[in-house]
């Protein structure tokens, strides 16, 4: 199946990542050829089969609830791209009202 | 005098611990070295002068105090540039973490310094991991010194060219799919993936996380083995580190004995893609492993040509859940932020502009794999693949007690060569992926150099879980029978690198 532009720039948009229009053409075709390749897992992934998520068969890794030393306020903020008030600042959050 | 830079990491320990040459003085040869050569191979992305020479010095003063140290104290390491050290940048070769100081130390570094080593700084590597060239650094690529105009492996291509140009004795590096064992074998290094599990991701930067794996990067088998039990060993602050002891990878590689070892040559990890001069010196290499006293037998792993398929679904998919993280809030590049851009449009903005090519196209490859409607034929089918990857190797295990292969299926190609061609470049991790799929322990010992272009070829050993031991113990046997043939370590026939 190929896959048009217009169907890598909703994957961007699900990505949070601006792309171009050159990149976006880069892109689709790129992925066309991937995809195509990957696609062969299906060949041998049969209902019987069951899938691993990990190589290690770990369920619910628990160790005892003690406090530790952590970051001061200053330390987490310290490559924060904007501070305010011992806070990190973001941009605004909700669309402008019309 | 003797170039402290040539000597093995194990010689340098023995030197510094009977005081034949102080700490400061090995140090202060490996950043020379560095200033030497390094504008030409471009192994470092960062450099940590003064904080290292003070603790080359503190430890000599241990040791003339007549404190017992331990088996690698004062000799000198560089760390792969994902790996976080406090006073030190950690960019993983992105833009979107350019100048980024972590705020805590990763425990591979943490126990590298509690081992009285020297880190000399941060190595080049592809962005976030993703690349087998080190083309995908944002500060530019590294050069394979055995020749400057060939990659150097990816993605840790930066702690090999550091190894092989001599300017560091040991490097940390960490394998997602071949990242330790690809650049070691193309650089006619020694690269080891332990064991998932047994060696702590904390303060790795995660790239696939049930796939990234910390290991030791060396020139001899035995410096490897020494750094694997520096930086190896159960972690509370992994909640997927093994609580189990290190395998005896020292004692593997002091054995280095292989007599009556069954060792299965991988059917599938051979033929068409593999180059012919690859498959001759890897030929020769089995004929050494048999006249060393290995029974050696084929063994057939029908679902590893599956593996490479499945590889590209699982980690991207992985990738793009794992780098949602870098959202321009709280540290990382932000661009945008002028007072009337939202926050969306803001980490739009940031992600667009602070990462490269391959990530981006990771990211949207596993977005599309994650993605409802897809779900079950892409990802869902390649988690299927990879318990039967895995059930490949618990059955061939059992009548071998390691597999081999060339570990990668050419030498090292020119740089610029694949840059534009995704299926190509991700072909060089054809032979290493398997392991990362099944979390079993894997290494690339060199086995000489190719009839044809006069590079090194690499030796895939592969072992079952928390078998690693193994590993070293082909691997030293290897070393030992060909060092008199090649008159010392292989890596003394570079030609190219400044010297």
């Amino acid at each position: 199946m190929a896959l048009t532009n217009a169907d890598v720039a909703r994957l961007a948009d699900l990505a949070r990542i601006e792309v171009t229009n050159d990149e976006l053409t880069v892109l689709a075709g790129q992925l066309d050829v991937i995809l195509d390749a990957v696609a062969a897992v299906s060949q041998v992934a049969s209902a019987d089969v069951a899938p691993t998520s990990h190589a290690l068969a770990l369920t619910n890794v628990f160790r005892d609830d003690v406090v530790e030393p952590s970051l001061t306020p200053r330390e987490a903020l310290a490559m924060a791209p904007a501070v305010e008030d011992e806070r990190f600042r973001v941009p605004r959050i909700l669309e402008e009202e019309a | 005098m003797t170039d402290l830079t040539r000597s093995s990491a194990a010689q340098l320990a023995q030197w510094i611990a009977t005081g034949q040459v102080s700490s400061v003085e090995v140090v202060q040869a490996h950043f020379d070295r560095i200033a030497q050569v390094d504008q030409a191979i471009h192994a470092f992305l960062s450099l940590d002068y003064d904080r290292a020479m003070a603790t080359a010095a503190r430890v000599d003063a241990k040791r003339a105090t007549g404190e017992v140290l331990g088996p690698l104290a004062g000799v000198p390491v560089a760390v792969k540039d994902a790996f976080t050290y406090e006073g030190l940048p950690t960019t993983c070769g992105s833009k979107m973490l350019e100048g980024w100081m972590p705020p805590y130390t990763s425990t591979v570094v943490r126990r590298l310094i509690d081992a009285d080593m020297v880190i000399l700084g941060k190595t080049n590597m592809d962005e976030f991991a993703m690349g087998s060239s080190t083309e995908n650094s944002y500060f530019g690529p590294t050069h394979n010194p055995w020749a400057l105009d060939r990659i150097p492996g990816g993605s840790g291509g930066g702690s090999s060219a550091a190894l092989a140009a001599f300017e560091a004795p040991l490097t940390i590096g960490s394998d997602t799919g071949g990242s330790i064992r690809q650049p070691a074998a193309v650089t006619g290094t020694v690269g080891v993936k332990p064991t998932y599990g047994g060696c702590s991701r904390y303060g790795l930067v995660a790239t696939a996380s049930s796939l990234d794996q910390p290991g030791p990067c060396a020139r001899t088998v035995m410096d490897a083995a020494m750094l694997h039990e520096v930086i190896c060993g159960y972690d509370p602050r992994d909640s997927t580190s093994v609580n189990a002891p290190v395998p005896p990878v020292v004692a593997g590689a002091r054995r280095a004995d292989i007599t009556g070892m069954r060792v299965g040559v991988v059917k599938e990890l051979g033929g068409p893609g593999y180059a012919p001069a690859v498959e001759r010196r890897f030929a020769q290499a089995v004929d050494v492993l048999t006249g060393l006293g290995a029974d050696v037998v084929e063994v057939s792993c029908p679902h590893f040509q599956y593996a490479l398929p499945a590889y590209y679904l699982i980690m991207p998919s992985e990738v793009s859940s794992n780098l949602a993280r870098f959202d321009a809030m709280r540290y990382g590049l932000r661009v945008g932020d002028d007072g009337k851009n939202s926050a969306e449009q803001v980490m739009r903005l940031s992600r667009g502009s602070g990462f490269g090519a391959e990530v981006k196209r990771r990211i949207i490859l596993g977005t599309y794999a994650l993605s409802s409607g897809y779900y079950d034929a892409y990802y869902g089918s390649a988690q299927k693949v990879r318990t039967l990857i895995t059930e490949d190797f618990t059955a061939g295990f059992e009548s071998v007690d390691v597999m081999i292969s060339p570990s990668t299926p050419t030498t090292a190609f020119r740089l610029g060569e694949r840059v534009d061609d995704p299926m190509a470049m991700y072909q060089a991790d054809l032979a290493t992926i398997p392991s990362n799929l099944a979390g079993n322990t894997a290494a690339s010992f060199p086995i000489g150099l190719s009839d044809e272009d006069g590079l090194p070829v690499g030796l895939q050993v592969m072992a079952p879980p928390m078998c690693d031991d193994r590993l070293y113990q082909v691997g030293a046997a290897f070393e030992a029978a060909m060092e008199g043939s090649w008159g010392g370590p292989l890596l003394n026939q570079i030609k190219e690198t400044a010297r």
